[in-house]
């Protein structure tokens, strides 16, 4: 027989209990602290420049002027918004990462009355109309997906992704339609936006933040809203007490779009005046992040969306400070998401080294 | 005759958060013997084996393989000081044959060779009266087979130190009592064995020794022989309890669910119940015996309108009414909607019963969420009754607010059944309602299946454990492999006529019944 060491390994993992809820934030915040330090290391190793700079040109970037932080704020509402929309398929463990397609989506249907109407139809007629466009073409794109793996369990993961494919083919397909010079450009139509109020971006806040306290209600007080809790929790228990799968599913998904199309509106019709394949601008993923993040309740989605935000506009600013490549923000941003997720098994479990003299302990 | 040690642990501690498995355990096996650990369930049995078996390391205390201090970090390490463990939970590979699950994984010459393996099983086999085919498939194989297979598995290997978990919990008395015949004759051999268990008569016909646990600590060892049941409960309790179930005679039963000729089919086209009839009467107990997987759960969903159902009829008999109604076809809400009250317990506990990431309120609420107008939930009713079921059930918990999952296995139960009876049921199902609960937990549960009865409820309870079966039930319909293959009544028969009926496979139906 082979002769062992009578060692303990070094280290082992134990799961703790419940811990409280001031040292789990306490271990969150420890994280964020670490990973901006690590940030900073990362940037004073690339540039020799002092990290202090850095941190100085992040917070400018986010915060530095009013516009800066009306800008920040637009784009936290936009994410949110597209955050809310995957959620309630989220909690149901529908996994939805279409909802880059399902914007686009609702975008284009947003171009397309735009386009064809603005002339002929009078302004207010015309936003309802936008709206409605969006919401229900949206609807579908979610939809079709829904009614696969409901009906015959198809995998939501891979239909919901191609389906985004086919959403950025449509719109390039219809930009090349409606712009006949060919320069691939559809020029914005602000005479079709949607009204102001206030500056230009309270609109989009403003109807993020209703939306926000609406599903936050509906998922933790509405019979909805248990619904969609237990089906995803366990569809078996769901059966059980008679709820019906299928339609909870299908009912859910639309409401997933609907909310897409209301993200593809308000960056269509309130924002741009205009619509490219790249106007979702991959935030349908980044989404589902800022869920997960804020373990899909709505209210805490407005931190993560900010977070994320912040990080975004701040690294932005560091790139152009210091002439560095885009690469710099995605560094920062992924160093700062390894950090917050990492800590979650810290929060969930502690390492227990070995004694350094077990005789005396025996 | 002095015996040599096998196995001895000291002072071995396992905690997994706050809850402690196992505090301060020493014991020893020694070779040539059988060493029963009894103790309830939650009581620490499995974790401590785990620990020898490597597949969890203690955090403190030392384990002593044949004499020298050991560390096993892993399974392979195990192996190296020839310990073998067969698990609750079968780890074959379905789709291969006996001979290759034996050999997959191990290394050195010859590995591949399958006739040579075949000999070497064969050769095992007849050492220790096994029965085997090493060319047949798992798939192909009953429970005991595939146990069969498990325990082979780890001899092959070599081990001179066996430690089976729960053997006999899917086992037919007779299967049982072969498994004991194998057991002493590894023992003769000079093998060290563990079996780990919470029958007491079990560990009184088997075993030399017995350990106890209780609530993870270690209580003592006594010689079998000196042991009896109510020594042995009273170690593992803590205080004397009487094991009697009360049976009361039943009051005026009438015809309350009638089924007749039920047939289902799987998705992979396999009968699952075929022509099953039989009828469930109002204050009674109607036990359903069989072994595991028979179509007992196929059964209670049929029933329950969450199997599809390809023939036959499921007739109620409304006590209030007096009308009948069908209910095949119909899904769980149209059966509540047409007035039937009944209650399901179904074995799947926190997979189906309940919802283990949601707190005792939500968890009562889902049975009676549509309840009240509006598109808003009503958690004050959940919460009164999740509130009266913790202080009548006397379910420990932090408070109703408090995730199910983080409850204790009785606990669980206790807030499943307090649920479904609170719905006051006309017809009660209950599938292995007292699988995995401690004794004082699982006589709450007889209790209150007879308070049912009492009622006038017709209860259905399919049970593993033919003892509570016979003591509690008033008739026992015996399944085999999706047939019934006998109804009994429970007070003019023994384990050993169900055990047959268990096991019988041709059936002639209709003229049996």
């Amino acid at each position: 027989m082979k002769k062992h060491e009578a060692r303990e390994p070094l280290f082992h993992i134990v799961k703790r209990a419940q811990i409280p809820l001031y040292q789990g934030i306490l271990i969150r915040v420890a994280a964020i602290v670490l990973a901006l330090l690590t940030c900073a290391a990362v940037f004073f190793f690339l540039t020799q420049k002092s990290p202090v700079d850095f941190y100085r040109s992040m917070f400018n970037g986010a915060f530095g002027t009013e516009r800066r932080i009306w800008n920040m704020a637009h784009q936290m509402a936009i994410l949110l918004c597209i955050s809310l929309a995957v959620t309630p398929a989220f909690k149901m463990r529908f996994w939805n990462i279409g909802a880059e397609g399902q914007v686009l989506v609702g975008g284009l249907a947003c171009a397309a009355i735009m386009f064809y109407f603005r002339q002929s139809v009078p302004l207010p007629l015309l936003w309802v109309m936008m709206t409605l466009a969006s919401i229900l073409a949206s609807m579908v794109w979610a939809i079709i997906p829904a009614i696969f793996k409901a009906n015959w369990n198809t995998n939501e993961t891979l239909f919901t992704l191609m389906m985004n494919y086919i959403a950025t083919q449509l719109v390039a397909y219809f930009i090349n339609v409606w712009v006949k010079s060919g320069s691939g450009v559809l020029n914005p139509m602000p005479d079709a936006g949607l009204p102001k109020l206030g500056n230009a971006w309270t609109l989009n806040i403003s109807v993020v933040a209703v939306l926000t306290v609406i599903l936050y209600i509906y998922l933790r007080f509405s019979k909805h809203g248990y619904e969609i809790a237990v089906v995803g929790e366990s569809e078996n228990t769901a059966r059980y007490i008679g709820v019906n799968v299928k339609k909870v599913i299908l009912r859910t998904m639309m409401l997933s779009g609907a909310i897409c199309g209301v993200a593809g509106l308000l960056i269509v019709g309130g924002t741009s005046y205009t619509i490219n394949a790249n106007s979702a601008g991959g935030q349908g993923f980044t989404a589902i992040m800022v869920s997960w993040l804020a373990k899909f309740n709505p209210l805490l989605m407005i931190l993560t969306s900010f977070l994320i935000a912040f990080l975004q506009r701040g690294t932005n600013q560091v790139s152009n400070d210091f002439k560095m490549d885009n690469s710099i923000s995605n560094i920062v941003t992924a160093i700062i998401l390894f950090f917050i997720i990492g800590c979650e098994f810290f929060i969930n479990y502690k390492l227990v080294f070995r004694k350094p003299s077990k005789e005396d302990a025996t | 005759m002095q015996k040599q040690t096998a196995i001895e642990l000291k002072g071995v501690t396992k905690t997994f958060g706050t809850t402690v498995a196992n505090k301060n355990v020493s014991l020893t096996v020694n070779k040539g013997e059988i060493l029963s650990v009894l103790g309830e369930n939650g009581s620490g049995k499995t974790t401590l084996m785990n620990m020898i078996a490597g597949i969890y390391f203690p955090d403190e205390g030392q384990i002593f393989i044949n004499g020298e201090e050991a560390v096993i970090r892993s399974p392979k390490d195990a192996f190296a000081y020839k310990i073998g463990m067969i698990h609750q939970h079968f780890k074959l590979v379905d789709v291969l044959s006996a001979a290759e699950n034996i050999i997959l994984g191990l290394r050195g010459e010859g590995r591949y060779n399958l006739n040579k393996a075949a000999q070497k099983i064969k050769q095992i086999s007849e050492q220790y009266g096994f029965e085997i085919n090493p060319k047949k498939k798992i798939y192909a194989m009953s429970v005991s087979e595939k146990q069969t297979v498990e325990i082979i598995k780890v001899l092959y290997r070599g081990a001179d130190i066996l430690i089976l978990d729960e053997p006999t919990a899917v086992l037919t008395p007779q299967e049982t009592q072969k498994l004991f015949d194998v057991l002493r004759r590894m023992r003769d051999d000079g093998k060290a064995i563990v079996i780990i268990t919470h029958k007491l008569h079990e560990v009184l016909s088997l075993s030399d020794k017995v350990a106890v646990l209780r609530k993870g600590e270690y209580i003592g060892t006594i010689e079998t022989r000196e042991a009896n049941e109510a020594i042995l409960t009273e170690m593992m309790v803590g205080k004397k309890i009487t094991l009697n179930i009360d049976r009361l005679d039943p009051v005026s039963p009438e015809d309350r669910l009638i089924v007749s000729d039920l047939e289902c089919v799987n998705r992979d086209g396999v009968k699952v119940l075929d022509h099953i009839d039989f009828t469930a009467r109002s204050g009674e107990i109607l036990g359903i015996a069989g072994i595991a997987g028979s179509g007992q759960r196929e059964l209670l969903e049929a029933i329950a309108g969450l199997q599809h159902i390809d023939a036959g009829q499921i007739i109620y008999h409304d006590p209030k009414t007096g009308k009948e109604e069908n209910l095949r076809d119909k899904t769980p809400l149209q059966i509540r909607d047409l007035g039937v009250r009944l209650s399901f317990v179904p074995e799947d506990r926190l997979g189906m019963g309940l919802v283990g990431n949601m707190d005792i309120v939500d968890n009562m609420m889902l049975r009676s969420y549509r309840k009240g107008k509006g598109v808003f939930l009503q958690r004050k009713p959940p919460k009164t009754l999740a509130e009266k079921i913790i202080d009548e059930l006397e379910v420990v918990t932090p408070g109703p607010s408090t995730p199910v999952r983080r409850l204790s296995g009785g606990n669980v139960q206790k807030v499943l059944v307090g649920r479904e009876i609170a719905a006051s049921p006309t017809v009660l199902m209950a599938a292995y309602p007292v699988r995995g609960l401690d004794i004082n937990s699982s006589y709450l549960i007889y209790h209150l299946l007879n308070q049912q009865k009492q009622k006038g409820v017709a209860v259905i309870f399919v049970g593993e454990d033919l003892d509570v079966l016979l003591a509690l039930c008033d008739r026992i319909l015996v399944i085999g492999s999706g047939h019934v293959t006998g109804l009994v009544d429970a007070r003019h028969t023994t384990k050993e006529e169900i055990g047959l009926l268990m096991t019988k496979t041709e059936v002639k139906h209709h003229e049996e019944a």
